[in-house]
């Protein structure tokens, strides 16, 4: 165990030399991780509850308040504080994101190794499953599928059925990612010698293939994430967030019906939207850069320019 | 000899410029001349430098690259042309059949298609005639004209082969490089590509350059080689010299992994040890470390490439001109 | 694989995927909960007992579900009857055609602009890689990327209406409502300009990343070596070699990218109040008109089914490789 751990941290240590020195990586890992903290310390950062109403002096309600007039971003339709809903809006948003985003890599990775372990019908299987849903058009299907989930009263939270469709959705990429490496790393020798030697499907897969898979798991999974974020900001905008626990999808959402842009309260729909731009483009940053120091793909390109020549000057050799 | 040589190359050091990592030197002085109508064979090991003495001559590196030296060809410095210029003579003068030809073929274009726009392309010819022309190089190499209209991946390996000839041969060049033209094919079509190659250079006089690990294939078509090792050349001179009277060690080890010309199977790895690694060159003969008769300077003198015989040039201590 | 049997394995793909769709919709319809002449009818109508059993029997609802009913439903769909709209009581089909115009309108021109330019701008930027301009390029790509769409629409809808003093919503000024949209072309371009330019940057990025990675998986090739060694110039290269390869992958993508561009289009029409397939069916989802919403959705989703198989066909027209034998 110790020896593994020890691995571990070597690998580890290796692993951050090479990206501390990759810009891309950095700012993506600076962007998500900051959005994690604001989240996690969201309490800290805001002197109000969220759903309080901020009030002037004569107790009336401060409705589309300026910055200017009331703290960092001003109050809302309602006159509550944006900067408050914004920061405990991170937390609803990472979590639909994460959760959902994990729902989908567990499946797809799932999926992939059975299609690319097995072959045969099974892959033939996934694979058409997974060529029909790529087909479908995604928002709508959704949409249709939430929509009836809400009409059916099962008494479940509105967040709770949009982590499902999202994370029932889309597994695809993972899947079809998955697989492929599967198929590489079957090809190579240790695998079929683990066979010889007698060696179960499962065992191969655990002791064999899952650890050199993870990596690529891991980034494909920062990717999803960034994809699980947008589609839930997409559906709360309209209208399918809980209007109780608002995400930064239902505060546009709020935003958009309740006029915010005829009132020019700017500071009501845009510091939202940039927060989920802050998020999205973290995760594909970091997924992108993870992805590529996993599989460089350094290629040839014959076109990108002139070798250099340096001619001589002078007589050579051979007289 | 009273010809002028065709092309005479001096001094060619090609470096690769890695990013963090330094220069690697893929070539170094080489020198060697290539005369009208003449087959001069190309051998060594491996990731000697074969592939890249070729596309230094005809400047087709990546920008990573850099080459130094000069490159005569008619007595006029390749090198020293602008890039504009440098493309009148790819092709028109010398053309070559690159290694693994399998994929240098367009996969979304005709083959007679492919080998006109190469003639067109420089103006040789107006369309229908150079259409016309196509056919009979089709011809030449023993493809039926009427399959030009065809895609690469209609063609076995070798007529893909066959067709890169035509296609090499099309603004009928002075100068073909053929690099490997046939590994990847069966015994039988590599039998057939050699003779067509030479069917067509008693043809068409061209001169031909020919990249090979393959000594038999050397010894039955060529008149000059040129032993490599390391990125520079080891020996260099008429082919029955070579043979019969090797003077570097290396090119008698490699003569003695093949020690049937008949059965052109051996493989080179025989001698023991492994080429230099480029970002690790040993200071002097790059051969010393695997050498069976090193002597104490080849460590640190790297041994200059004298003539010891007239045409035939070697570099190691052991040879006194 | 011929030709043939490639265009039939497609079509067969295409038949089941549409074929699944169909499924989907009905059981979406049928796990609603009450009763399905609700469903069919609508929830506020009062209605009697009697004719309630008529409209059972005329439904076929007495029948079991499966397969009577789901045939029958199948046979009212390809009939063109996708049921009464509970909200706008007219029927369905006759509301999707009537909307379906605009919204290929918006969804054409957002297309055609970003395709182009993000082809040739993709293409320029694999070309000169890690040049300024690749980085630029790849960066506005990931931003484009990271933007949801109804926000990029909202910034757009604030900036130009009120610095550009653009319309804020709508196909047509109020005045021009129901006039034929080739009588009112200007007010019309006018209402057109800020939808089609958030599609087209949002897309736009999507695409030049698509056609970047092509092009540069194409000049990676051998035979673009061949054709410098040939003693063509760069441009040559590009335009007779490696432009048609790079965009053979891009026909296929587009098609598969239709789905992503319904769902801008459910966005920018929402926020921009224009008039479409998009609207409509934020519309139905807003007033629960499952009717509407169903008919809606098997309309697009049927479309881009039907669309990527014209894209297959396409691309057998153009990659020798499948059109040969
Ligand atoms: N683009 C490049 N970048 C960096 N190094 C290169 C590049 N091309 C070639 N080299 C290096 O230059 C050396 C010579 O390679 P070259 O392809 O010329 O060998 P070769 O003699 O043709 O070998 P082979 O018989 O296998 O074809 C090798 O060590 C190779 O790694
Ligand atoms: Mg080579």
């Amino acid at each position: 165990m110790r020896e593994s751990w020890l691995l571990f941290w070597r690998n580890l240590r290796e692993f951050w030399r090479v990206f501390r020195h990759n810009r891309m990586g950095m700012i993506g890992a600076f962007l998500l991780l900051s959005a994690v903290l604001i989240a996690l310390f969201a309490p800290f950062l805001s002197p109000y509850e969220p759903s309080l109403v901020i009030r002037d002096a004569t107790g009336r309600g401060l409705t589309f308040a300026p910055p200017a007039v009331h703290g960092p971003l001003g109050t809302d339709d309602a006159g509550r504080d944006v900067w408050t809903q914004l920061v405990y809006g991170a937390r609803i948003s990472l979590l639909v994101g994460l959760l959902a985003g994990f729902i989908a890599m567990f499946i797809g990775s799932l999926l992939g190794i059975l299609a690319g372990y097995f072959g045969g019908w099974i892959d033939t299987l996934i694979m058409r499953v997974t060529d029909v849903l790529l087909v479908i058009p995604d928002l709508p299907l959704m949409l249709v599928l939430v929509a009836t989930l809400r009409q059916m009263e099962l008494k479940i939270s509105p967040l709770v059925v949009l982590i499902l469709v999202i994370g029932l959705l889309y597994w695809t990429s993972t899947a079809r990612l998955v697989r492929s490496q599967v198929l590489s790393i079957k090809e190579r020798q240790f695998v079929a010698r683990a066979r010889a030697i007698g060696a179960g499907h499962f065992h191969i897969i655990r002791r064999h293939i899952l650890p050199q898979l993870m990596p690529l798991i891991v980034a494909n999974t920062v990717l999803i994430l960034s994809t699980a974020i947008l589609i839930e900001s997409g559906l709360s905008f309209l209208g399918l967030g809980d209007p109780t626990q608002p995400s930064w999808g239902t505060m546009l959402n709020f935003a958009f019906d309740r006029n915010a842009i005829s009132n020019g309260a700017w500071w009501f729909y845009l510091p939202p939207g940039l927060a989920i731009v802050w998020v999205s483009l973290g995760c594909v940053l970091l997924g992108n850069v993870l992805e590529e120091m996993l599989n460089p793909r350094l290629t040839a390109h014959h076109l990108e320019g002139d070798v250099r020549v340096r001619p001589l000057e002078g007589e050579g050799a051979y007289g | 000899m009273a010809e002028m040589p065709l092309l005479q190359v001096r001094h060619l050091t090609t470096e690769f410029l890695l990013p963090g990592k330094g220069a690697a030197r893929a070539l170094e002085d080489v020198s060697f001349d290539v005369y009208p109508g003449q087959t001069i064979g190309l051998v060594g090991e491996s990731g000697c430098g074969k592939t890249t003495v070729l596309m230094s001559i005809l400047r087709l590196l990546p920008t990573q690259a850099q080459i130094s030296g000069r490159v005569l060809f008619r007595g006029l410095d390749l090198l020293a042309l602008s890039e504009r210029q440098m493309r009148e003579y790819r092709w028109k003068e010398i053309a070559i059949v690159f290694q693994g030809a399998m994929n240098a073929l367009n996969p979304v274009m005709s083959v007679g298609e492919q080998i006109c726009e190469a003639i067109t392309l420089h103006g040789l010819m107006p369309r229908r005639e150079a259409e016309a022309r196509t056919g009979e190089l089709l011809e030449l190499v023993g493809i039926p004209k009427e399959r030009g209209v065809q895609y690469p991946f209609q063609y076995s390996g070798g007529m893909r082969q066959r067709a890169m000839i035509a296609m090499a041969l099309a603004c009928s060049p002075c100068i073909l490089f053929a690099d490997e033209p046939t590994t990847a094919l069966d015994v039988m079509v590599q039998a057939q590509i050699l003779e067509l190659l030479g069917n067509i250079q008693r043809k068409m006089g061209l001169a031909i350059v020919l990249v090979t690990h393959d000594l038999g294939v050397v010894a039955e078509m060529c008149d000059m080689v040129v032993v490599m090792y390391g990125g520079k050349v080891a020996e260099y001179g008429p082919v029955d010299r070579i043979f019969n009277n090797p003077q570097h060690p290396y090119t008698q080890k490699l003569l003695e992994a093949f020690p049937d010309l008949a059965q052109p199977v051996a493989s080179l790895a025989s001698i023991p040890g492994a080429p230099p690694r480029l970002s690790e060159l040993p200071p002097g003969c790059r051969f010393a470390p695997r050498c069976h008769v090193c002597l104490p300077q080849c460590a640190s003198e790297a041994p200059p490439l004298l003539e010891i015989a007239p045409g035939h040039f070697s570099a190691c201590h052991l040879c006194k001109s | 694989m011929s030709r043939r049997t490639y265009l039939l394995r497609k079509l067969i793909f295409a038949l089941v995927t549409i074929f699944v769709v169909l499924v989907i919709n009905f059981v979406l319809f049928r796990v609603l909960p009450g009763d399905p002449v609700r469903a069919v009818i609508g929830r506020n109508v009062k209605i009697s007992a009697e004719a309630q059993q008529a409209l059972r029997q005329q439904f076929g609802l007495d029948k079991p579900i499966f397969p009577d009913q789901f045939l029958d439903t199948l046979r009212q769909w390809a009939q063109g009857n996708l049921g009464i709209s509970w909200s706008l009581r007219r029927p369905v089909a006759e509301i999707l055609m009537s909307k379906l115009g605009n919204t290929l309108l918006l969804i054409g021109l957002g297309q055609l602009l970003s395709i182009i330019l993000g082809v040739f701008l993709g293409l320029f930027a694999g070309w000169k890689r890690k040049t300024v301009f690749d980085v630029a390029a790849l960066t506005f790509s990931l931003i484009a990327w990271a933007t949801p769409t109804f926000w990029l629409g909202i910034i757009l809808l604030a900036a130009g209406s009120s610095w550009l003093g653009l319309p804020t919503g709508g196909i047509v000024s109020p005045e021009n409502v129901g006039k034929p949209l080739y009588t009112v072309l200007p007010d019309l371009a006018r209402h057109l300009v800020l939808p089609t330019l958030t599609l087209t940057i949002l897309y736009l990025g999507e695409y030049m990343l698509i056609m970047r990675s092509s092009i540069l998986e194409v000049l990676s090739e051998d035979y673009i070596l061949t054709a410098k060694a040939k003693g063509m110039s760069p441009w040559q290269v590009l335009w007779r070699h490696a432009l048609k390869n790079a965009m053979l992958p891009i026909v296929t993508i587009v098609a598969l990218n239709l789905g992503f561009t319904v769902s801008g289009a459910i966005y920018i029409e929402t926020v921009f109040s224009y008039d479409g397939l998009g609207k409509l069916f934020q519309t139905a989802l807003v007033k629960q008109d499952y009717p509407l919403l169903q008919g809606a959705f098997l309309l697009l989703a049927v479309s881009v089914i039907v669309a990527n198989f014209l894209a297959d066909i396409l691309y057998t027209a153009l990659d020798p490789r499948v059109k040969a034998n």
